[in-house]
């Protein structure tokens, strides 16, 4: 099984890709999403030397929804910002949030939820890869806001690169 | 039926077409490249979302047909868009650092540094894999 398929994860996307792309549900489409799901793994296994163990379960999917949930919410946010505080009450800062995650694929994960997240827009990485600089638009307790993001999503990566 | 799905496709519309304009009005007003990073990045995500789900609604109600390209574009854009914004963050950060004319500073001042020993990776190269654009370049 193992053989076959070794990244099932990617064949899975591959084949909901390919369905998506082609907008209709048909048996030659199944196959062939079918093909390239079982073959692409294989030809570009050599790309993953040591790649982190995921689940795709109740943890992802809870962590999906809540990531979806601040977008909104923080959009809401950021648009009154915009609209209605004028420049100089802005309190934009530099936030420095010290990662526990140790894939570079968790840490990558991390810092594309903190650029969704409205409000905040991952900036650089720390040479040693311990910490991720974070730009806020406005924070009224920096250490409050890292603590935030620290319970809020990386805790959840946690359990999800289990 | 239809008209339900009409008031709900002006609706997603009108609030899509808002957190785009939303969006671009800060890309005006805000002070500095840093803060103005924020203004279009947040305009993609629930902006260009509302004006998927009216299309998708628009093709169900109208067309009677599902469509789910929408659902690629949003998952393309999801994937893309800290990226670019990461880069253009770390432009602003390399620039800053050799006092490129015309770069303004955040509001939020220069960006501390991570800890005692090290750097950003915009600044720092690792010893074992010298990157050859740097060589000869003072980067202070």
């Amino acid at each position: 099984m193992k053989r076959l398929l070794p990244h099932p994860g990617l064949s899975a996307m591959l084949l909901i890709v390919w369905l998506l792309m082609a907008n209709t549900i048909t048996v030659g489409g199944v196959v062939l999403g079918g093909i390239f799901a079982l073959i692409l793994p294989k030809f570009t296994q050599p790309f993953w030397p040591d790649r982190p163990r995921m689940r795709f379960g109740r943890a992802f999917l809870g962590y999906l929804a809540i990531v979806l949930f601040d977008i909104v919410v923080a959009n809401f946010q950021v648009a009154w910002l915009i609209l209605f505080r004028r420049n100089r009450d802005l309190r934009a800062r530099w936030l420095v949030v010290p990662v526990d995650l140790s894939t570079p694929e968790a840490i990558t994960m991390l810092a594309g939820t903190i650029s969704l997240t409205p409000g905040t827009v991952s900036s650089d990485v720390s040479a040693d890869g311990r910490y991720l600089l974070i730009h806020a638009l406005d924070v009224a307790d920096e250490a409050a806001e890292v603590a935030r993001i620290k319970s809020r999503y990386e805790a959840r990566l946690q359990r999800i690169f289990a | 039926m239809s008209v339900i799905a009409d008031i709900a496709v002006t609706i997603l519309l009108i609030l899509g077409a808002g957190f785009a304009l939303i969006g671009s009005w800060g890309l005006v007003r805000l002070p500095s490249t840093m803060e103005r990073l924020h203004g279009p990045t947040k305009a993609t995500t629930l902006g260009l979302g509302a004006l998927l789900i009216a299309s998708v609604v628009y093709f169900q109600a109208r067309l009677g047909i599902w469509t789910a390209h929408e659902l690629l574009i949003s998952l393309f854009l999801f994937v893309t868009a800290p990226i670019s914004a990461n880069m253009i963050a770390k432009v602003h950060l390399h620039r800053r650092r050799t006092h490129a004319a015309g770069e303004p500073e955040s509001i939020a001042g220069p960006p501390p540094r991570p800890s005692e020993a090290g750097d950003w990776a915009t600044f720092e190269v690792p010893i074992d894999r010298p990157s050859p654009t740097y060589e000869g370049r003072d980067i202070e």
